[in-house]
């Protein structure tokens, strides 16, 4: 059984709390870089948070309290995922076979909140996005569960920091073109879940087209704040479980760091060269990333 | 044994009291006074693991009263009574409005009968024993469907209803009988022994006769048409208790087979898996709360018997582990969803007692009028999409947990298990969508019709049986290790090892799920407790939604509830076929528009309908025999009596 | 060299998985080349330890023709046609890929059913064989369009040769010259009819010549 507290890893999540904001940073440098213009600075994700804490707040007359709760729940289960994430050389805080399902259901239920805090305001356009939002992320969980499902197989883990460790200090024979495969389908689940192109435009104005943006539209202030922060940690995590499937999380706290930033620089090349794709698509990207996945599962059947 | 026969005649007692009397309050406390001695009868059983049995001789041909309450009968025993005694409390509140028109007393009669007929299918050890009161379990929750039968839709479903019982009522006798000839009784401890083909008919058998009272698809017919039409505090005992009592039956059934071949695991687990998904994309198409919280039950049921098939495959192929978490898996969500379930329609019934109509597309923002029913509503559809921390959550990561170690064997069980992961995760997003869909356009919002503004917060006595299943749903989902701790104790009977719960490690992933929800918690007053603190001084201003700045919204601009499913409706539309008739304004100036969407259920539709009109084409044939002259009539009768003597005598 | 043979079949089921999803005449007449390609290149990998002159040129003919010359062709027949895109094919796109992925764990189990020992690597060319050619006859069944109809026809003549190169070891020279010949000529002619077609009907849609059969 491997439910341990063996190696305080407080250090980790503290350094992880600090660094998500930093993502979001790198991944505007590089499309600023791709757009031959000079940017924001890395650190405006921190002073943005910043300055909504020190605003107050409006509150519509349509919301309830369910309003008021949406943004502290979604705060408080990405945080608590950090609980769970290996990071580095050290195992998770709390791991224990079926770790990740209790990933997937944090996110869940952060999911759940954001939407219903968009339906509490009585509007249309964020109607639409959490319609959008519910109907991308039903399809966004069965890929996600499966590449997890192929890790789980390769390594013989069941617990996050067992896969983790296990990938990178003994990878499996011939486990290349499996892992390229599910390292691809954990990287659309990425995007897609992170509101990223080309399932969704973060700089898009027209609301009409947003999905993840315009269910934030009525928050304000320390709300808002909550609300960046979580999505950023929400990155982080998905970010850090795409750098262990390649196996770099787990040979050292500078291995781990080098792969998030590179995989901050890859989604900002993603985002400048590829062009949002119609809703209408979204699904079948979905469906061609189970694809990959299960192709990935349906090959470690066949290897002895 | 003592407790379960006082708390049966307590409520037969009661009810018929109460029929005769005309006095509902006898049938009340009855109902709840019976009640609560059937959970003493159940503790036992459960806290000890030691069964009691009692056995009587009857004079009916091969039948004997043989009750026997083991740790699965008591853990059927134990969402029962517990159901049936918060419905009925639930239900001095919401009959009130009926007092006037028709005597209530009958009502009562019905209804504590119900609960007796089932409880003593779940003790029932002599199959003749078991048929009764099955049969009076059919017929008791007929006559409740159909209590408002002024109502030509009532009507229908009560006859759709009791149709589709004595049909699978008709394959449990063909079972029955079958069993009893090889085994030369009908007592269930006989029963065994078989080879693997008449085996194997046999779980067929019962697969079809107790999944239709149980609801896999295409099977489920009937219970989206009874369940919205029976009075809530009824739907509520239906869902969350009645059809669990097929899945009692096959269980026992499997008990009494012995572990089968593994096609028997791989087809609960398909059944499972279509049942699920077709389930929740149903619920997610319908406008009526109460008819998309019935194929909500039927998704239940195909997760249900997604995990139990799980279990049967680690059975036969002997991996240990896997067949714990499965059944422990699929035994503990069957006690979520009859709480869960039972709150959402306790809480569907307060909105339509309050608001006067069913239909989603009229409700809104009837969380500010009744913000109890809305608090508990909310925690029941969290639960309901197995989010943590409650209830919902720690059944479907059982089950989970067994299709992973699934996925990880050797050989096809790999498929299963990825098939098994792949179907709960859609199902959990679909269902996730579904309540959403439902809790937001109910109660956020702006109320979108008369019927909405003018709703009011419902009385107290039906908001305590919410209160107390909501507790229970918090309850369970924290206290999981604890509860779990005698699993092996149910677990038993279903032929899974002694040390299986143990060895599988789930225990430990249960206490570490319990130490995330503590943390959860503690993160969650934390930051409550920080922004209270940063918005202390400052101004918190009031106004109309902003919306990206649109100066004037109304309640017709907000987002519909069909609207909100299309994404998903049209991408799944080759299963749905949803019909839509428009009707768009002709010409170049405004004018009015109309769209209805209506999903049809494909079984019905494609299977049952046409079977149906052609059984009518044939049967039609016939009709010359219907002449009409009474004299011929006589004359038949004479005529194959005649033929029968000389048959018989010759 | 197994790696490189295994990494040739993953990217096959990948372009059959592609081919099955996209609804657009060029890409998949690309998709369609690439598939050409890696299937001539294949035989090269599978006999590594014995290549032979013969093998060398069975091999650059597979790939001139699949890999250059059809798409070349069919790729003239559709600018000449000026149709850029498949119009409400019978299957709709997601339905589509879900049933390709249906069909490739379908062409698993079958080759598991089948039974036929084949040794490490070569585990996987028998279900990419299958997959392949089923996939060519999906195209040819459900969508409307004779061009693809054509393309069809060449997945499933890959498909057919990945069996060969599966379950038969060497092939006689003169069989697999006829069977290149074969294609060529097949596509040649469809080429011509397509160019026919459109420019007497105005249209490339099997689905509407059905009203020939008055």
């Amino acid at each position: 059984m491997e439910t341990g507290l063996i190696f305080p890893s407080a250090g980790g999540i503290a350094g992880a709390a600090l660094a998500a904001p930093l993502l979001s940073g790198v991944i505007n440098r590089t499309k600023a870089v791709f757009a031959g213009r000079q940017g924001q600075p890395l650190l405006q994700a921190y002073h943005d948070i910043i300055k909504l804490l020190g605003k107050g707040a409006v509150y519509s007359r349509t919301t309830t309290w369910v309003f008021r709760a949406g943004p502290i729940i979604q705060f408080s289960c990405a945080a608590l995922a950090l609980a769970l994430l290996p990071m580095g050389f050290q195992p998770a805080l709390l791991a224990f076979p079926g770790d990740f399902i209790c990933l997937a259901g944090l996110l869940a239920l952060m999911r759940f909140f954001l939407m219903t805090a968009a339906l509490d305001t009585g509007s249309s356009f964020e109607g639409m996005g959490a319609s959008r939002e519910a109907a991308f992320s039903a399809l966004a969980e069965p890929v996600f569960l499966l590449s997890l499902a192929v890790l789980a197989r390769l390594t013989g883990a069941l617990s996050l920091s067992g896969m983790a460790s296990r990938l990178a200090l003994h990878p499996a024979e011939g486990s290349g073109p499996v892992l390229v495969l599910t390292t691809l389908a954990l990287f659309v689940v990425l995007l897609a879940e992170n509101a990223r192109v080309p399932v969704d435009d973060p700089n898009t104005h027209l609301e009409l087209t947003m999905i993840h943006e315009v269910m934030a539209l009525d928050h304000g202030g320390p709300d808002l704040a909550f609300i960046q922060y979580a999505a950023q940690l929400k990155l982080w995590i998905m970010g850090i479980l795409v750098v262990n499937a390649l196996g770099l999380g787990g040979r050292g706290g500078w291995a781990c760091a080098g792969g998030m930033a590179a995989l901050a620089v890859l989604i900002g090349i993603v985002e400048s060269t590829m062009a949002r794709l119609r809703l209408l698509r979204v699904p079948q990207l979905m469906i061609g990333a189970g694809a990959l996945s299960l192709l990935a599962l349906l090959l470690t059947l066949v290897r002895p | 044994m003592a407790w379960l026969l006082l708390s049966l005649s307590i409520l037969l007692a009661s009810g018929l009291a109460a029929w005769v009397l005309r006095r509902e309050s006898i049938g009340l406390a009855g109902a709840i006074v019976g009640c609560a001695a059937g959970l003493v009868s159940a503790a036992a059983p459960l806290l000890t693991g030691r069964s009691c049995a009692l056995s009587l001789p009857w004079s009916v041909p091969y039948g004997s009263f043989h009750l026997e309450i083991d740790a699965l009968s008591a853990f059927f025993l134990l969402p029962l009574f517990l159901v049936g005694a918060l419905s009925a409390v639930y239900a001095y509140g919401y009959l009130a409005p009926y007092r006037r028109s028709q005597p209530l007393g009958r009502t009562w009669f019905f209804y504590n009968a119900l609960v007796a007929s089932m409880a003593l299918v779940v003790t029932a050890r002599n199959a003749v024993l078991f048929l009764t009161a099955w049969e009076a379990m059919a017929l008791t929750s007929f006559f409740l469907v159909v209590f408002e039968s002024e109502r030509k839709d009532a009507r229908e479903a009560g006859w759709s209803y009791l149709v589709a019982s004595h049909l699978g009522t008709a394959f449990l006798i063909i079972l029955f009988v079958w069993l009893g000839s090889r085994a030369g009784s009908l007592e269930f401890e006989r029963f065994g022994n078989l080879d693997s083909r008449a085996a194997g008919m046999l779980f067929l058998l019962a697969l079809i006769g107790f999944g239709t009272k149980a609801g896999f698809f295409p099977l489920h017919v009937w219970l989206p048409e009874a369940h919205p039409a029976a009075p809530s505090h009824v739907s509520a005992l239906m869902s969350g208790v009645m059809i669990k009592m097929g899945i009692y039956g096959l269980l026992r059934i499997y008990i009494c087979l012995g572990p089968g071949p593994a096609w028997w695991g791989w087809l609960m687990v398909a059944v499972g898996v279509v049942s699920g998904v077709l389930g929740v994309l149903f619920a997610l198409a319908q406008s009526d709360l109460k008819r998309l919280l019935a194929y909500s039950s039927v998704e239940n049921i195909g997760i249900i018997a997604l995990g139990l098939g799980l279990g049967m495959l680690g059975r036969s192929l002997g991996i240990p582990a896997l067949a714990a978490l499965g059944f422990a898996g699929g035994l503990l969500h069957l006690l979520n969803h009859a709480l869960f379930k039972s709150l959402l329609f306790l809480g569907a019934g307060a909105v339509a007692h309050s608001a006067g109509t069913r239909d989603i597309e009229h409700l809104g923002g009837l969380a500010k009028a009744m913000p109890w029913t809305a608090g508990f509503f909310l925690l029941g559809a969290v639960a309901i999409c197995g989010l943590p921390p409650l209830n919902g959550f720690v059944g479907e990561f059982l089950i989970l947990l067994g299709a992973y170690h699934g996925a990880c064997a050797v050989g096809h069980l790999a498929a299963a298990g990825a098939a098994a992961i792949a179907a709960i995760a859609l199902i959990g997003g679909l269902a996730a969508a579904c309540f959403t869909r439902a809790f937001g356009i109910v109660f956020l919002g702006q109320p979108r019709s008369r019927h909405a503004e003018s709703a009011h917060e419902v009385g107290w006595s039906m908001r305590i049986p919410m209160a107390a299943l909501a507790a229970g749903c918090v309850a369970i989902g924290l206290g999981a290790p604890w509860l779990l701790a005698s699993a092996d104790r149910f677990l038993g009977p279903l032929g899974v090892g002694a040390g299986s719960w143990a060895g599988s490690g789930a225990r430990g992933c249960l206490l570490g799920l319990t130490l995330l929800w503590a943390g959860l918690l503690a993160i969650v007053l934390a930051a409550a407790g920080f922004r209270r603190w940063l918005l202390g001084g400052r101004p918190i201003g009031e106004g109309g939604t902003w919306d990206c700045g649109y100066g004037r919204p109304s309640e017709r601009m907000q987002y519909t509830a069909s609207s909100f499913a299309q994404p998903l409706i049209s991408l799944f539309a080759p299963v749905l076929r949803t019909r839509r008739k428009l009707a768009t304004p002709t010409g170049y100036y405004p004018g009015p528009a109309d769209l209805a969407t209506t999903t049809p259920d494909i079984a019905s539709r494609g299977l049952f309908s046409p079977a149906y009109e052609a059984m009518q084409a044939l049967l039609a044939r016939f009709r010359w025999l219907q002449h009409g002259y009474l004299q011929l009539y006589v004359l038949q009768l004479a005529v194959t009596l005649l033929v029968l003597l000389i048959w018989k005598l010759g | 060299m197994s790696a490189w043979s295994e990494l040739i079949l993953i990217l096959v089921i990948l372009t059959n998985l592609l081919l099955v999803g996209g609804n657009r005449l060029t890409g998949l007449i690309r998709f369609a080349a690439v598939q050409g390609l890696l299937a001539g290149l294949l035989p090269l990998l599978v006999h590594s330890h014995a290549i032979t002159a013969r093998l060398i040129f069975l091999a650059a003919l597979a790939v001139a023709l699949k890999g250059v010359a059809f798409p070349l062709l069919l790729g003239r027949a559709l600018r000449e046609a000026d149709i850029r895109r498949e119009v409400e094919p019978f299957v709709g796109s997601e339905l589509s890929t879900f049933l390709g992925i249906s069909l490739l764990a379908f062409s698993f189990w079958l080759s598991e059913w089948l039974g036929i020992a084949q040794a490490g690597w070569l585990r996987l060319m028998l279900p990419v064989g299958f997959f392949t050619m089923m996939t060519g006859l999906f195209l040819i069944i459900s969508r409307h369009k004779a061009l693809t109809q054509v393309l069809g026809y060449l997945v499933m003549e890959n498909g057919i040769f990945l069996l060969g190169v599966a379950l038969v070891g060497e092939v006689p020279f003169i069989v697999e010259l006829g069977v290149l010949l074969d294609a060529f000529v097949a596509v040649f002619v469809m080429g011509i009819a397509i160019h026919h077609i459109n420019r007497e009907f105005n249209h490339m849609d099997v689905h509407l010549m059905a009203r020939l059969k008055e």
